[in-house]
């Protein structure tokens, strides 16, 4: 089994094929208490523009029953920005051009000792994809090192087998984030230029072997300006309910990147707007209560505030996302501009004043 | 009224157990906990962080209640007494509420794995509640095995949707001896009276008041119905009928 096949039929989809929604389909959609699969595509259509509000409020109200009055706070930590991919959207492309770093386990340490004197506990490791620089050996002695200030340890690295991930999860990893970027085939093709990410299946695949390894969490996502959002985040919710409805005992997330400005300076196909993303958001959250969404500091404080109460449960703060950043900042090439800089003591106070209880520990390796 | 419940040598003057997670925050968790008069709380192991200081869960908990750390995020029976050996040595004390979920889209106990951990926790000496699928032959199983309580589901946690597996529970509450708490899905104050009606020992409520617009209200509303529901069960209810029975047209005749 895979999740190949619906993936490029959702992908393949001309752009107008939610031009057939009516009000009324909406209006249906959202009578209902759960709403199956034809519901999510009739509330991700230009007809329900007109039911934000109302979708909002369904949605604000499931994800308080569901998760309560807490946000989990994370933050990313870059390994290394060597790359053998050329992708034409990222600037850790192996084709631009800037000196490239991994962290030593001296720094390794020193950045877990700025993060974890924050006050945070849940970290997610983050590397260009090389197999030789971000390699088994090395994720593993990192571990070593990081489980003493963590309590919880995700990857967003190449994808790996999944006896690989096995190996992971030996060592102390409980989740994985991977996004597909596209689920658009062709589009996929044209911008993942060289490299193994070339291989749209294997990426495809990658949540489902990290949760047959017993990853406990894993992340699915499309970034947001490569294709038309509404078929985009169509491909990624049903990619999520593919994998909740698979692997009960893996926690399943997603998350809404939208392209952010970063070196090369790709030009985003689409143009995502903030309502489009709160739809995106909202009819996911309505579609799969249970589902976590992450929201990360690629976007703006204004809108984050605002998004908070739409059904997010999982946000990042303060974050570096270049090599070594944390310990000394603006050394070298970051992934993407962050837009929200505002530090962990300065996110929770924001959550509190929302009525959020910020959580920095949700698990502890055992 | 004097009508104590005793579960483990603890005597427990008030039948409403609640729980820590889902509140905006930590005060109002401390008030609402108060004013539901609450003896028994639940804290997620996961989320106690013993260096977190004065963000430390348990520092907002009163002390004068009775602890019940739950293993909630276990996949497994392993993983459940990991957890609750990780309390113990915590300093949470020897009281678990056994919580494996290894369904994450519903939320649903494992009533197999949760047996298997039973048994090992109360040889280990803890004190077990076991929240479980309402299912009698599971419930005997952790009966046997030496579970302080049994704490059946009403409906699927989070779900506000009141006791929806009624007969089922209520097949619980005839036939187990040891107490029976009544867990996850009362929404309301009238169904946790509703629960108490039918004879349940306790029940545990927590996603009901952390997310009511006034927890500390609504904690209050909930030590009320508990105790109604609790007196209504001693006073004895009447029975019910659907229509009133004034003649005997079936066998009348005989009397005739």
């Amino acid at each position: 089994m895979s999740f190949y096949e619906q993936a490029v039929t959702y992908g393949g989809w001309d752009d107008s094929v939610f031009d057939q929604v009516s009000a009324s389909d909406v209006e249906r959609a959202l009578s209902k208490e759960e709403i199956n699969q034809r519901d999510y595509f009739a509330l991700l259509s230009p007809a329900a523009r007109p039911y934000l509000e109302t979708m909002a409020k369904k949605a604000q109200a499931k994800t308080l029953r569901h998760f309560g009055k807490a946000m989990q706070l994370f933050l990313p930590l870059y390994l290394s920005d060597y790359c053998v991919n050329i992708c034409k959207y990222c600037s850790f492309s192996a084709d631009q051009n800037f000196p490239r770093r991994r962290l030593t386990m001296d720094e390794v340490e020193k950045e877990a000792k700025v993060i974890s004197d924050m006050g945070i506990k849940h970290i997610i490791l983050l590397s260009g994809e090389s197999y030789q620089h971000s390699s088994i050996a090395y994720l593993q002695e990192s571990m070593r090192v990081l489980s003493k200030y963590f309590s919880s340890v995700g990857l967003e690295i190449q994808p790996l087998e999944e006896s690989e991930y096995e190996e992971l999860v030996a060592s102390g990893v409980d989740g994985l984030t991977v996004y597909q970027e596209v689920y658009n085939y062709d589009i996929y093709k044209d911008i993942h230029v060289k490299g193994p990410k070339k291989n749209y299946k294997y990426r495809l695949d990658t949540p489902e072997r990290g949760a047959k390894a017993g990853m406990r969490a894993v992340n699915v996502g499309a970034l947001l300006g490569l294709d038309d959002w509404r078929k985009e985040s169509f491909a990624a919710g049903m990619h999520a309910a593919y994998l909740q409805d698979r692997y009960l005992e893996t926690d399943v997330s997603v998350s809404f990147p939208r392209i952010r400005p970063h070196a090369g300076s790709y030009e985003p196909k689409v143009d995502v707007g903030d309502a489009d993303l709160v739809q995106a958001m909202l009819a996911l959250r309505l579609f799969l209560p249970n589902a976590g969404i992450t929201l990360s500091t690629r976007e703006s404080p204004e809108l984050r505030d605002k998004l908070l109460q739409l059904g997010v449960t999982k946000i990042s703060a303060s974050s570096s996302t270049e090599v070594g950043g944390y310990s000394e900042p603006d050394n070298t090439q970051s992934q993407f501009e962050i837009s929200d800089e505002r530090s962990v003591a300065e996110m929770k106070r924001v959550l509190k004043s929302q009525g959020f209880q910020p959580i920095v520990k949700d698990w502890q390796m055992i | 009224m004097n009508d104590p419940l005793t579960i483990a040598g603890v005597d427990l003057s008030s039948r409403l157990f609640t729980g820590t997670g889902k509140f905006g925050d930590h005060k109002v968790m401390k008030e609402a906990i108060q004013s539901s008069g609450s003896e028994v709380v639940t804290v997620a192991v996961r989320r106690v962080d013993v260096e977190a200081g004065d963000e430390n869960v348990i520092a907002d908990i009163p002390a004068d209640v009775q602890l019940m750390p739950n293993t909630s995020g276990a996949r497994t029976a392993d993983e459940a007494v990991r957890i609750a050996r990780l309390a113990k040595a915590s300093g949470l004390g020897d009281w678990i509420k056994i919580e494996v979920i290894s369904d994450q889209k519903y939320l649903l106990p494992d009533n197999e794995e949760t047996v298997k951990a039973t048994e090992i926790l109360v040889n280990e000496g803890f004190t077990v509640l076991p929240y479980m699928s309402p299912d009698l032959m599971a419930a005997k199983r952790m009966e046997e095995a030496g579970a302080a309580a049994v704490m059946p589901l009403g409906a699927p946690i989070g779900s506000n949707k009141g006791i929806r597996m009624k007969d089922m529970v209520q097949i619980i509450i005839d036939e187990i001896a040891v107490p029976v708490v009544v867990d996850a899905g009362i929404g309301k104050p009238s169904e946790a009276a509703e629960a108490m009606e039918m004879g349940a020992d306790a029940v545990l409520v927590n996603t009901a008041i952390a997310t009511a617009e006034d927890p500390v209200q609504m904690a209050e509303a909930f030590a009320r119905a508990v105790k109604a529901g609790r007196q209504a069960y001693r006073a004895g209810l009447g029975p019910t009928a659907v229509t009133a029975e004034a003649s005997s047209p079936l066998t009348g005749f005989l009397f005739e």
